[in-house]
């Protein structure tokens, strides 16, 4: 099976700095994968590149066996979506209104949503636990409520690759989890693929199979289980980390 | 937030456009009824009536509609551009532009028709000015264009301050009522609404993708809206828009802000209701100051721009207002 996403010698920078070099990986679909590194490591950079927002120093990406440049914004669009880290909402609408911003690439230029549009954008809605918000100003919610707008937004997109920076950010511990859940549900259940920049190295053990480390430029990726080691983590950090069993799951504390 | 249907709000901005219409026609220091108005505009009735009709009223009707309704239209897309609900048709510095070209033709005494010339040519190369230096490197963003907009804007104010300070006092009279917006000379011409009809329909043809630019780059980006390109359209559109309105009747202040803003705490934020509801709401209150001015102190005609703060600054503080109670 085609994977989703195949990157090749592919180098990135921002501001002169470089993020990664000669990085190779691939995604297939219904795995999960989670980008981990220190603060500036160039997370966000990095998720850009790869939802083809900004272009990379070299190398290529391709999706779907296609090469990323040749996608055009809209088909792009109906293949991978991204979550940015930062919800900003200038002007007034309801929370309904934002998630059918969603359903934009699937809608050619003249039509208007429909009643499937509706349906599905109720149904993101309801997926991220936001059902009874819909005439409701996003300007009036919580940080950690338009957190989830946001994703419902991306769920309203229904791409096959989900791009996600720091989805968890703003989110009580009881929404994270349903969160994760419903991200590893989606990769499980309907093949998507995962890639998310995730500041909570525990979240990232117990709900992604891959990991890509992101430290000082360069950048290692491969399965969870390999790389999410004491060695590896207390040097990614530059903290000691250790990690300690609990109920049959690792858990890494300093 | 309840919303009406968006066909019904058009339609009805609609028929209140047709009843502004037939009061400009209608009112002025010769009253005429509504029947012969409908008889002049064809051509029938009374040949004086058809005169002050056909030339007099209607071209200065049709230009006062057609610049409310680029002004608030262009400040609508503004708005979107640079996700700035306080955005005004004039804040990138287009009028000023605008202004010094007026002003300059003024004071080298050119003729009647060459002010709104200079005025256009104004307009376009503020512009390219704004253009030019907020590209520079290619890299753009909404603060850099601000930012741009507002210091030409500000080096066009000095020297339209330059111009009134050497002008002869016998021209300082015209050159005020040109910066305050006036609409007692228009050009008779369907261009300027044929421009605000051809802006609308390109405008709405990408009104989707503007509501997605609205709610920030990114989460247009990422649902495949061209965030390199389409904000180059939304200034081309409104520049042109905000140099049509300011050659058609100078400096208008207020439509531009006020119409947008208030089509939003009705109708909300869709930007393909939005639009056209602008457009359409920006030319029913020029035309209605228009008509205003010219009947509030006859035989003395008041500049429109004076009435448009009238009308729209204690409507604008009653839709806030409304909209803080809920």
């Amino acid at each position: 099976m085609t994977p989703v996403l195949v990157t090749r010698s592919l180098a990135v920078e921002v501001a002169g700095i470089r993020v990664c070099h000669a990085l190779d990986f691939s995604v297939a679909a219904g795995q999960c994968w989670a980008i981990l590194g220190r603060n500036g490591a160039g997370k966000t950079t990095l998720l850009s590149t790869l939802a083809g927002l900004r272009e990379a120093a070299s190398g290529t990406i391709e999706l779907n066996g296609r090469a990323l440049t040749s996608f055009s914004p809209r088909e792009l669009a109906r293949f991978r979506g991204l979550l940015p880290q930062d919800d900003n909402d200038p002007f007034p609408a309801t929370a309904l209104e934002t998630v059918l911003i969603g359903r934009h690439p699937h809608l050619s230029r003249w039509r208007w949503e429909g009643a499937d549009d509706l349906r599905v954008a109720r149904d993101a809605l309801a997926a991220v636990n936001m059902m009874g918000t819909e005439g409701r100003d996003v300007r009036t919610l919580s940080g950690g409520e338009r957190r989830r707008v946001a994703l419902a937004v991306l769920l309203a997109q229904q791409p096959q690759l989900f791009l996600l920076d720091e989805p968890s950010s703003h989110l009580d511990l009881s929404h994270q989890v349903a969160l994760l859940d419903r991200l590893a549900a989606l990769a499980r259940a309907e093949h998507r693929a995962i890639v998310m920049a995730l500041h909570d190295v525990n979240l990232a053990s117990r709900y992604c199979d891959h990991v890509l480390l992101l430290d000082r430029g360069s950048a290692v990726a491969g399965p969870a289980a390999d790389l999410l080691t004491n060695e590896r983590l207390s040097d990614l950090y530059g903290v000691p980390l250790k990690s300690v069993r609990d109920n049959g799951r690792s858990v890494f504390v300093t | 937030m309840s919303r009406t249907s968006p066909l019904l709000v058009l339609a009805s901005l609609v028929l209140l456009a047709l009843a502004a219409f037939a009061l400009a026609l209608s009112t002025g220091s010769v009253a005429i009824d509504a029947r012969s108005v409908a008889r002049a505009i064809f051509g029938f009735g009374d040949e004086t009536q058809r005169a002050i009709v056909r030339e007099l009223r209607l071209p200065r009707a049709v230009a006062a509609f057609a610049t409310g309704g680029a002004l608030a239209l262009a400040g609508a897309l503004l708005q979107v551009l640079l996700r700035n609900p306080l955005a005004d048709p004039y804040v990138l510095g287009v009028s000023g532009g605008a202004a010094v070209g007026a002003l300059t033709a003024m004071l080298v005494g050119a003729v009647a028709w060459m002010v709104p010339t200079a005025a256009f040519a104004g307009a376009l190369v503020s512009t390219a000015i704004v253009f030019g230096l907020a590209r520079g490197r290619g890299a753009w963003s909404p603060t850099r264009l601000l930012l741009t907009g507002i210091i030409v804007a500000a080096g066009w104010a000095a020297v339209v301050a330059l111009i009134l300070s050497l002008a002869p006092e016998t021209q300082l009279r015209g050159m005020l009522f040109w910066l305050i917006g006036d609409l007692s000379a228009p050009p008779a011409t369907w261009t300027p609404l044929a421009a605000v009809v051809l802006v609308l329909v390109a405008a709405m043809a990408f009104a989707r993708d503007f509501n997605a630019l609205a709610r920030g780059e990114m989460m247009a980006a990422s649902v495949g809206v061209d965030v390199a390109r389409l904000p180059w359209l939304l200034f081309a559109l409104s520049a042109l828009l905000t140099a049509v309105a300011v050659t058609v009747a100078g400096a208008i202040g207020f439509v531009g802000l006020i119409v947008p803003q208030a089509v939003r705490l009705v109708l909300g934020n869709d930007q393909r209701v939005v639009l056209p509801a602008s457009a359409l709401g920006g030319g029913v209150l020029l035309l209605i100051a228009d008509t205003l001015a010219r009947v509030v102190a006859a035989p003395a005609q008041l500049p429109v721009g004076v009435i448009t703060a009238m009308i729209g600054v204690p409507l604008f503080l009653v839709l806030l207002s409304r909209d803080q109670a809920r």
